[in-house]
């Protein structure tokens, strides 16, 4: 199989607007993944599938990684001229900046019919919040269908175009994204509103008395 | 509230009953049945929502989460090491293989050697627990096609051999927590060795009396040909892999495609399907079970001396470098992959497990459409599901 630089090369001939980046691997399995741009993403993966030399019919993992925000301190020396008329001090400032976080996915491809792989590619989100898509691979690969529901029960990222898009493992009424770093369980897991006082005044506006058909 | 009569619906007066239009007067109308998650042929707690017309299968939506514990979050908060006997609870059947699956991605991460011996071990273990797995397979599949527990008496049979021999090895029948980064827990005595060979080489005559029970039989036969087709092309697109995936005819083994372990240093044969229905799927695991079990006892003949751990593997203050790994292997149930990200501290930063069980389930409802509730069972028999790795 050809390189990764190579088919990293091919493809922005090939998708002159997308930006692909190489994101490396400083550990001992040296596996480097391509990073693609959400809005060329579901084209590249259509033609890494296609394309007659690479051939990678089969996404064997998807999975989502949530990187939170980070602080990060910067020092910098700066010189502050003596008041006494003496040579400038070298003083050392640092500043904090909120580095913001990101979901991040990352698809595992191989190839069955020439059995070469892995081509790990991912995606960013802009943010963290609660509505951000990205494109759905389902539709390439169909592998990814169950994967990628997880992917959105348990972080939270919204696929867009994915023909089924419901919770996988929690239920549907579950409100948050357990397998955020910054998630907090709730004190009761089992509590239900059950109808009576406040909660069936409430319970009312939703179920409205069934209609009489003739 | 007592003595006043019925208390008023909270919801208001419901209506009385109402008369339903019936469309077309040549077909009644669809009927929704949830099958499970309590239900014994869904092995274990997982639910089907069948759209019924008839008895025939129109729409049939898998339901998942019933035994979801958050396996991954869990072993995010937990050392390396500490996920190990964790990862025996994934798939219950065979926890070997589950436990080499995580060691090998731990390996791949951290760049770590397995020595010889340790390799040959890993492989008679896995062998033996595909044995197990596929053994227990068979006798589920019958009993799913109504033939109530005898043959999965005999399976039992054969697998209280084996799961004996890893008692006495790890110390857990089931749970067998036995791998470890770089090899493996316990060395093995020469009489357990001799133990296993024995039993390896009477397991064939135990092959052969089962398949002569089984295999011919009309019933099985009639239930079982032609059920449940899944064609190559949409199974490799939708990540089917293991037996239900060779059944279909294509020749995709980790065990020779990535050659990972000493496998490339064995002779064995991947049997191939050419139908793809569940009568395919069970010969699979039969061919399979015959060719492990040349595996082990080419195993059994090479073992070589020597030490079972690497030198450099730390039990205590494990910390991989930062770095990413995905580590697959061929479980008896498809394709186990570990997904591992480290960012230097001694807990993984991400830990995610890819689940064979339930990416073949991908696939379910195309292969059920059009066959009664009665195949949908049979099917799903047919796929081999362990609930404990779908939901995790």
């Amino acid at each position: 199989m050809e390189s990764l630089e190579q088919i990293r090369d091919r493809l922005l001939a090939r998708f002159p607007g997308a930006s692909i980046t190489l994101v490396t691997n400083p550990g001992p399995a040296a596996e480097h993944s391509l990073l693609l741009s959400a809005e060329h993403a579901r084209k590249i993966a259509m033609f890494l599938r296609d394309d007659a030399a690479l051939q990678l019919d089969y996404c064997s993992n998807a999975t989502g990684i949530d990187w939170p925000d980070k602080e990060v301190v910067e020092t910098k020396k700066v010189a502050v001229p003596d008041p006494a008329g003496g040579p400038d001090k070298v003083v050392e400032e640092k500043t904090t900046r909120l580095e913001p976080g990101y979901l991040e996915s990352v698809y595992h491809l191989y190839s069955m019919a020439l059995r070469h792989g892995p081509v790990v590619i991912r995606m960013r989100t802009v943010n963290r919040s609660n509505r951000v898509t990205l494109p759905s691979l389902t539709p390439v690969w169909r592998s990814c269908d169950f994967q990628e529901r997880e992917i959105y029960d348990l972080y939270g990222i919204v696929f867009d175009g994915h023909p089924d898009l419901r919770r996988l493992l929690m239920w549907d009424e579950f409100k948050d994204h357990p397998m955020r770093k910054d998630y907090v369980e709730p004190d009761d897991f089992e509590w239900e509103p059950t109808p009576h006082g406040a909660v069936l005044d409430r319970a009312k506006t939703h179920y409205p008395a069934p209609e009489v058909k003739p | 509230m007592i003595g006043t009569g019925s208390a008023p619906s909270p919801f208001g007066q419901l209506s009385g009953p109402t008369v339903r239009k019936v469309k077309d007067p040549f077909h009644g109308d669809l009927l929704e049945v949830s099958m499970g998650p309590q239900h014994p042929s869904t092995h274990g707690v997982f639910r089907m929502d069948v759209t019924l017309d008839g008895e025939v299968i129109v729409k049939l939506k898998p339901v998942f989460g019933y035994l979801h514990r958050n396996h991954e979050k869990i072993a995010e908060n937990t050392s390396y090491l500490g996920s190990m006997p964790y990862t025996d609870r994934l798939d219950y059947l065979s926890s070997m293989s589950t436990n080499w699956a995580y060691a090998l991605a731990v390996e791949k991460l951290a760049g770590l050697t397995v020595p010889d011996r340790a390799q040959y071990l890993r492989i008679i273990l896995a062998e033996l627990t595909r044995l197990v797995n596929h053994v227990c397979l068979v006798g589920f599949l019958f009993n799913d096609l109504g033939t109530s527990f005898t043959p999965l008496l005999y399976a039992f049979r054969e697998r209280e051999k084996i799961i004996d021999l890893f008692e006495a090895l790890s110390g857990s029948r089931m749970m067998c927590n036995y791998q470890r980064f770089g090899g493996c827990r316990v060395d093995p005595t020469p009489e357990w060795l001799a133990a296993a060979s024995r039993l390896v080489d009477n397991f064939p005559s135990f092959l052969d009396e089962y398949e002569s029970m089984l295999t011919g039989n009309e019933i099985m036969l009639a239930r079982t040909q032609g059920v449940g087709r899944l064609d190559p092309k949409h199974a490799i697109n939708a990540g089917i892999t293991g037996p239900v995936l060779r059944a279909s005819g294509v020749n995709y083994d980790l065990r020779k495609v990535d050659g990972y372990g000493f496998y490339p240093r064995f002779d064995f044969r991947i049997p191939l399907g050419d139908h793809g229905d569940t009568y395919d799927r069970y010969m699979m695991r039969i061919l399979e079970m015959r060719e492990s079990v040349k595996i082990l006892q080419q195993a059994f003949r090479e073992l070589p001396a020597g030490p079972i751990m690497d030198p450099k593997a730390k039990l205590r203050g494990f910390r991989p470098k930062p770095g990413e790994a995905y580590g697959r292997l061929e479980s008896p149930k498809g394709e186990l992959g570990f997904y591992l990200l480290s960012d230097g501290s001694p807990n993984p930063y991400r830990y995610r497990v890819r689940p064979p069980s339930l990416i073949n389930l991908t696939l379910l409802e195309e292969m059920c459409l059009g066959h009664t509730v009665a195949d949908a069972v049979v099917i799903l028999g047919s796929i081999d599901i362990v609930l404990g790795e779908v939901d995790r």
